[in-house]
């Protein structure tokens, strides 16, 4: 091998299975943000969209925020998505066919007015290839207030959140309808800014039902989380989304958003979509 | 793990060394935790070795036996050993795997077999497994790889399997493992993973590579007949993933001196060009671009076009217990007709990567005459007599 990423590759140091204590970092602006719109009685919006897959994203991202998102999740186009339907597996085929780049993809983030959170989905090996302390430093220096990294499950989270909490870049965890009830307290006290609660045991992707494990896996996350639960994963219409919210503090929408875009609607209807989903869930 | 034992047993963090662990979506954390404890319980429970011990001689066909090849040794200076796992029931040492995660399977109550296969080899041999403990069965290929390996697909559906074809990323065997992972993310319940290398998240690396280590300890002790009680100089093996060569190595890595070599295909050597990085579930040497998107491995043998190794692989080249080359097309070819012809045994495209090394390397400091090398010869090359063929004879 001719090299190795710039931190070193991290070293696992604890696999006896019981997770360090979350230590006593000042909550990030998603945190914050999220946490104060639910006090305030509001259901959470979340919509996901993949940096990159077109050149209009930087708009659909500003667009989508202005149509009452709470926090938007933007997702690093990466060559080999294990835990994406085939929507998000096209958005990223065409975001990476356009040479996008993680660096350009925070670099637009950093450029775009949002006014809300952002938060990063990544697949993990973009960050341990960056080097963590360099990939928390240019989350935090293009705005990004959270992370979500999909295949770095809590036993080897440690090297990433020693340098995300200090940049101010909340790790969000998921938990999943098959975590057992202890791995379940364990995530959620470790979480940051929310509680992804993956909605159903499948890959992204837009479901015709709404899938019974989307409230059950909120219903127990919420039973240790002291930061808000979002639903994500088989999330598709306003009617799904209200049903998930009588029991979670929130949703995260990506495929049903991503496709309108991959089939050419465009801000318009990315943002127009997003309102939809405001208002039926501000009437509940 | 234990300092003083290589390839032992990796400990519950899966970790070889700085390589790895199990990275996979919380969805799979809890099965990858119960497929480790099912396996802990399973390798040390006797009536579970008796009859696994039971299926490899009487359905398998095992031991296989280790091979003189007077002609080659004559010809190159240095004596071949052949370690024969071409002739193992499906014609490759991937039914000692797929036996082993079958009866595990069985054990666990799972009722459904899902499988990748590159070259086919792989998902043959799930499918003959599947059919022998009467589960269903899903192997997913590539696109490309289903378009050079016809009658391997073929030969899995007369098996009773269904093949699922891959259309995404570089349609070949790295694209077949995501979408077995997806599938395995929505079926976890009742479906068993029967991954077929050493490779992706723990358990999978050290599991497979006990299921194969029976093909070193048989090694290492017909080598000692034949050898009057000595060892080879070297043991050769090809890695894609890295399964035969695990299993070869396992059996003289740690009480015997013999060096290891492993020989990857020059278009997807993983560890003589790779960096590290995480995929399937491990973190590896990965053949990946600057920010780590990860690159399309190419070789003519789809068994090795692998963009990756498994991750005791990358700790025993970080150790320097076991050393990585690679072999190009052409010296495979070439390799692949002179162990025709001289011994009369048609290799994998797969292991005559391991020919070829020896081939190239024969009266050289590597492999000095008169030294006593061990090949694994993990396949049979029936599979590629048309492909070659098509080669040879355009």
């Amino acid at each position: 091998m001719t090299g190795r990423s710039e931190d070193g590759p991290p070293t696992g140091r604890w696999h006896d299975g019981s997770p360090p204590e979350q230590s006593t970092a000042q909550p990030s602006l998603l945190e914050e943000v999220l946490t104060a719109r639910k006090d305030q009685g509001h259901k959470l919006l979340v919509p996901y969209l993949t940096g990159g897959m077109d050149d209009q994203w930087p708009l659909a991202l500003e667009a989508v925020a202005a149509a009452g998102a709470d926090a938007v999740e933007i997702g690093m186009p990466f060559s080999d998505p294990m835990i994406d339907g085939q929507t998000i597996q096209e958005a990223s085929r065409r975001a990476l066919d356009r040479a996008t780049t993680p660096e350009g993809v925070l670099a637009e983030m950093g450029r775009s007015r949002v006014g809300i959170p952002t938060v990063v989905m990544t697949y993990y090996n973009l960050v341990f290839r960056a080097g963590h302390h360099r990939m928390a430093a240019n989350m935090a220096a293009s705005g990004v207030s959270g992370a979500i990294i999909p295949d770095l499950p809590l036993e080897e989270l440690d090297p990433w959140s020693e340098a995300a909490t200090p940049s101010g870049v909340a790790t969000v965890l998921l938990v999943a309808p098959s975590t057992p009830e202890e791995r379940m307290e364990a995530v959620c006290r470790r979480s940051r800014g929310f509680v992804y609660a993956v909605g159903r045991m499948g890959v992204t992707g837009e479901q015709a039902e709404l899938a019974h494990t989307a409230q059950e896996v909120a219903a127990r996350a919420l039973r240790f989380s002291d930061i808000p639960v979002c639903v994500g994963v088989g999330v598709s219409t306003a009617e799904q989304a209200v049903a998930v919210c009588e029991v979670a503090d929130g949703v995260v929408v990506g495929s049903a958003l991503v496709r309108r875009l991959l089939d050419g609607g465009g801000p318009e209807a990315a943002a127009e979509f997003v309102s939809q989903l405001r208002r039926a869930l501000d009437r509940g | 793990m234990t300092p003083t034992e290589l390839m032992g047993d990796p400990g519950p963090g899966g970790c070889f060394g700085r390589f790895g662990g199990r990275f996979v979506p919380e969805a799979l954390v809890a099965a990858c935790v119960d497929l480790e404890q099912a396996f802990r319980a399973a390798w040390s429970d006797p009536a579970f070795r008796i009859e696994l011990d039971r299926l490899l001689r009487h359905y398998g066909g095992r031991p296989t036996p280790v091979s003189r090849c007077p002609r080659l040794s004559e010809e190159i200076g240095v004596e071949v050993l052949l370690k024969r796992e071409d002739l193992t029931h499906t014609g490759s040492h991937k039914l000692n795997n797929v036996v082993g995660q079958g009866l595990l399977a069985r054990r666990m109550g799972k009722s459904r077999l899902i499988a990748e296969t590159g070259a086919g080899q792989h998902g043959v041999a799930t499918a003959t497994a599947a059919a022998l403990f009467d589960m269903e069965c899903v192997v997913y290929m590539g696109e490309v790889d289903i378009g050079r390996q016809e009658l391997n697909v073929f030969r899995m559906e007369l098996l009773g399997a269904e093949v699922r074809p891959v259309a995404s990323g570089s349609r070949t065997l790295k694209d077949a493992v995501n979408e077995a992972l997806r599938d395995w993310v929505g079926s976890v319940v009742d479906t068993h993973y029967c991954l077929g290398s050493v490779m992706g998240p723990h358990p999978y690396p050290w599991m497979v590579r006990e299921f194969q280590r029976v093909i070193g300890e048989e090694a290492r002790e017909q080598c000692r007949e034949l050898l009057g009680g000595g060892d080879p100089a070297l043991v050769v093996a090809c890695a894609g993933g890295g399964s035969n060569a695990a299993g070869i190595f396992a059996g003289f890595a740690d009480d015997t001196a013999a060096a290891l070599v492993a020989v990857e295909a020059a278009g997807g050597a993983a560890l003589t060009g790779g960096l590290p990085g995480v995929l399937h579930g491990m973190r590896s040497a990965l053949l990946q671009d600057e920010v780590g998107q990860i690159l399309e491995a190419e070789s003519i043998s789809a068994g090795l076009d692998y963009p990756g190794i498994g991750p005791e692989h990358a700790h025993l080249a970080d150790i320097g217990r076991a050393r990585y080359h690679s072999a190009t097309d052409q010296q495979v070819l070439d390799a692949f007709q002179v162990l025709a012809r001289t011994e009369g045994i048609i290799p994998a495209l797969e292991s005559a990567h391991a020919i070829a090394w020896v081939l190239a390397n024969a009266g050289t400091d590597e492999l000095p005459l008169g030294s006593t090398v061990l090949v694994n010869l993990s396949g049979r090359g029936d599979k590629d007599v048309a492909q070659v063929r098509d080669l040879l004879r355009p």
